[in-house]
């Protein structure tokens, strides 16, 4: 499978492997898997062809699992054991969750994030995910012939920093190398915008089962950049079959369905509402437990109209983020859709109607995230130098911190182009206080209680002073994937404390070997032998990786620093082949240190060269 | 993206291989003159270029140091965009970077016209969201484009040229206030969609 492959100036000086790598779009109805593949993104399919992973997944008694097809095919006879849109529980707590969630599960309330109780005992919506992330990284191993480097795991453009965590967490658990977090319309925008060489600012929409994004992006001379992002997490095809669902009780006089009843007509909703997309009127069938036998003819108009609203539910999003972008909707030039549910024609027109433009429905609204995602993990994985195109994006709701009388203080607003970092200062209250709880939080509103709770913590140790003299910078750093890191310390005597807080939903690494050893497939892995090999695979990367730069650049070193590297280089290789995991740790840790100055030797080098090291503006002083 | 740069061509220049870029002032890391009236072409180029040098997506294949150095430029070179590209932020910063500093926080004395004015939009913007009229507050947000576009204008020359950076930082202080106007238009947007 290895490509021969060219190198590029600015990657590694020696041809090297092709690297495996997939975008994988862990959707809330369907999930798929895509690679570049000689050049070309592919979506992989499964043995029977098949391109769509049902995103299902089914506990049974035995301690078995099933995915996919299997899975959904089960859904209204297991109701209770058979998971589906876990998607829309992904980093939410009971209380977020809205009644087209299916009811019929037992949620176990639990701090952060909700939990399912199965069969096969109570599971975590992470967990859920991981078992659908599992058969994909399957298939595309089976389907590329080797393990994977990585995968680039799509999100809803509008997911909070719980839902990102969870994502990641539950493609850790699956055993996947996380390359980035990327939002599902820029990987839509991507697709589009290297397909078609497209310039100017779209908006892509984007309206899957059960969330809905709205990004708006400008696109010139390869570089993608998110201008503004909206949208609703809690919105989607889900919502329509709910609406069919409801008129489907009302107009047979049913009420208090038992799960499997309940699931049944969800499905049969489903394939009702998909049916008139190209039909005028379509015919709900359905035999109930008790016997009953529901036979009700749906008219496309009746469709439309009891689900109007939410159609322009979703146009509010789409004028906050036109406003956040500064722009009119004579700005754009092109509107992407992207989802399942952009089929809908009610959909379709009103989209039409607030643009004033015909959307663009040539690329597949099923495919388009996974093609988009897989490219940018072609680059992520090093296969290829993306010097042509460049991706910026954005953070979709703002961060901040509670402060007195429980009132949010916006640290990064919403909209901040990612990487980005802030940092505040605040002060103590009281004489000779010691310590301060830091509350962080997200979202637009006002009133902390409005705004989802990330992490609550405590910066210790403050030296006793009086009231306003201590100095605390609280400092939010939020990273490519958008997610967030908040440290604390205080400077005002010049004693520092120093805290890193990792937010209070995300998974432990102790949760997370616990539910490897929980989880069957995994539980013949040596787990020992898997940790000492992928810390032999991070080392011998880190080693080829430090060669090239040493090729290229050891110019930049003095003799001292050199020989250093150059030693720790060989530590490391002598530990390399024990069977010594926590030694090779140590050491990878020692040359990534001593490599540091070199690393910013090397980034100032390659800024100088982009603007100037020539000539520069003498600057006023 | 290399054919995005062009020569910053002017009088002076010096060479700044011996320090750190990354210790540079914003203007300096852009390659552009310090001063209020920006090129704004130019610094959507260079801010491009920059970041196809820096940003994490070009790092993550590699080690560890390389990435978190990638990930503290590329925040830099976003934060100084953000600075140069937002009027009041870049007014802000060129003056803190003369030593003046726009005491938005301390000095709430305004002239006593200008306040009335606020008082009659804030009651014009308070009246459109009763009357739910988004037409209304178009022509509203219109008007304040306007108004901020003028004292732009007033504020390039009072830095650039005339140099009278106290009447500089009253023109940031009141560019703040429109700035909180036009938060106020869009809430009330925000308030008609609902
Ligand atoms: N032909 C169709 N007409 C109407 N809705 C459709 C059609 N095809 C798929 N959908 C809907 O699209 C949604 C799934 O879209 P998808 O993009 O796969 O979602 P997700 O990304 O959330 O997994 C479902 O609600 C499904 O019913
Ligand atoms: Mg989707």
């Amino acid at each position: 499978m290895a490509l021969l492959q060219i190198s590029e100036p600015g990657m590694s000086a020696a041809p090297h492997e092709h690297r495996l790598a997939v975008g994988i779009d862990l959707g809330t109805t369907n999930s798929l898997v895509a690679t570049v593949r000689n050049g070309i993104s592919v979506v992989l399919n499964d043995e029977q062809g098949r391109a769509l992973l049902p995103s299902v997944v089914r506990y049974l008694a035995d301690g078995s699992v099933q995915a996919g097809e299997a899975a959904q095919a089960m859904q209204s006879e297991d109701p209770t054991n058979t998971i589906v849109s876990a998607k829309r529980f992904m980093g939410r707590g009971l209380s977020d969750i809205g009644n087209a969630s299916g009811l019929h599960y037992h949620f176990v309330d639990a701090p952060g994030m909700v939990q399912l109780r199965t069969v096969a005992g109570v599971k975590s919506p992470v967990e859920v995910s991981a078992e659908i992330l599992r058969v994909l990284r399957a298939r595309a191993e089976e389907a590329l012939g080797g393990g994977l480097v990585g995968a680039v795991i799509t999100v809803p453009a509008y997911f909070d920093d719980a839902q990102r965590q969870a994502t990641k967490d539950a493609a850790k658990l699956a055993g996947l190398n996380v390359l980035r977090l990327l939002n599902e319309p820029t990987a839509a925008a991507i697709a589009y915008g290297l397909d078609n060489a497209a310039e100017g600012v779209y908006a892509v929409y984007d309206l899957g089962g059960g969330t809905f994004d709205i990004s708006i992006l400008k696109l010139s001379r390869g570089v993608f950049e998110v201008l503004a992002t909206n949208g609703n997490s809690a919105l989607g095809g889900d919502d329509f079959d709910h609406r069919i669902y409801c008129w489907l009780l009302e107009k047979n006089n049913l009420s208090a369905l038992g799960a499997a009843d309940t699931r049944l007509l969800l499905t049969r909703a489903r394939a009702a509402k998909e049916e008139l997309t190209e039909h005028d009127e379509t015919r709900v069938t359905a035999i109930l437990r008790s016997g009953e036998t529901i036979d009700t003819v749906l008219a496309r108009q009746d469709f439309h109209d009891m689900s109007q609203n939410l159609v322009e539910h979703t146009l509010q999003p789409v004028r906050r983020a036109l406003r956040d972008a500064g722009l009119a909707v004579t700005d754009i030039k092109g509107v992407v859709m992207v989802g399942g549910a952009t089929r809908m024609p009610q959909v379709q027109r009103a989209v039409a109607e607030f643009f004033r433009q015909t959307p663009l429905t040539n690329l597949d609204p099923d495919k388009v995230v996974a093609l988009g995602a897989a490219i940018q993990a072609n680059v992520l994985a090093g296969n290829r130098s993306a010097d042509d195109w460049l991706l910026l994006d954005v953070i979709p709701l703002s961060l901040g911190i509670e402060t007195m009388g429980g009132l949010t203080e916006k640290i990064i607003p919403r909209n901040s182009t990612i990487p980005t970092a802030r940092a505040q200062e605040f002060t103590t209250f009281k004489d000779g206080q010691t310590a301060m709880s830091v509350h962080v939080v997200q979202g637009e509103r006002e009133l902390v209680a409005d705004c989802r709770s990330l992490a609550r913590f405590e910066l210790r140790g403050i030296p006793p002073m009086v009231a306003g003299a201590a100095r605390i910078r609280i400092t939010f750093q939020v990273d490519a994937d958008g997610l967030l890191d908040v440290s604390a310390r205080e400077t005002g005597s010049g004693v520092e404390a120093h805290i890193t807080v990792k937010p209070s939903y995300g998974l432990s690494d102790t949760e997370i070997t616990r539910m490897l050893q929980d989880s069957n497939q995994h539980a013949q892995d040596d787990m020992q032998a898997r940790a000492l090999r992928e810390q032999q695979v991070e080392a011998e990367q880190l080693l080829e990786a430090v060669q090239n730069a040493l090729a290229q650049d050891a110019a930049l070193l003095n003799k001292d620093e050199e020989a250093h590297i150059l030693a720790c280089m060989d530590g490391l290789r002598a530990v390399l082949q024990t069977a010594d995991h926590h030694a090779i740790k140590r050491s990878v840790t020692q040359l990534n240190d001593a490599t540091v100055t070199f690393a910013q030797a090397r980034m100032d080098k390659s800024v100088s060269r982009v603007l100037g090291g020539r000539k520069l503006t003498d600057l006023e002083t | 993206m290399q054919a995005a740069v062009s020569d910053f061509g002017s009088a002076e220049t010096r060479f700044v291989f011996d320090e750190s870029r990354f210790q540079q002032d914003f203007f300096q890391l852009f390659g552009l003159p310090t001063s209020y009236r920006i090129d704004h072409t130019q610094l959507d180029q260079h801010y491009h270029a920059l970041q196809v040098q820096v940003h994490p997506d070009k790092f993550s294949h590699l080690s560890e140091a390389e990435r978190r150095v990638s990930m503290q430029w590329a925040t830099r070179v976003n934060e100084a965009y953000q600075t140069l590209n937002n009027p009041i932020k870049r007014a802000r910063y060129l003056l803190s970077l003369r030593g003046v500093d726009t005491q938005e926080e301390t000095n709430t004395i305004m002239p006593a016209g200008f306040l009335m004015e606020q008082m009659e939009w804030h009651e014009a913007i308070q009246e459109a969201e009763e009357a739910r009229d988004a037409g209304e507050l178009d022509k509203l947000k219109l008007r304040l484009q306007h108004e901020v576009h003028v004292l732009q204008q007033q504020l390039a020359d009072q830095i650039d040229i005339e140099r009278d950076y106290a009447a500089a930082t009253e023109g940031v202080r009141k560019l703040k206030f429109l700035e909180k106007l036009a938060e106020e238009i869009n809430s009330a947007f925000d308030a008609i969609d609902n």
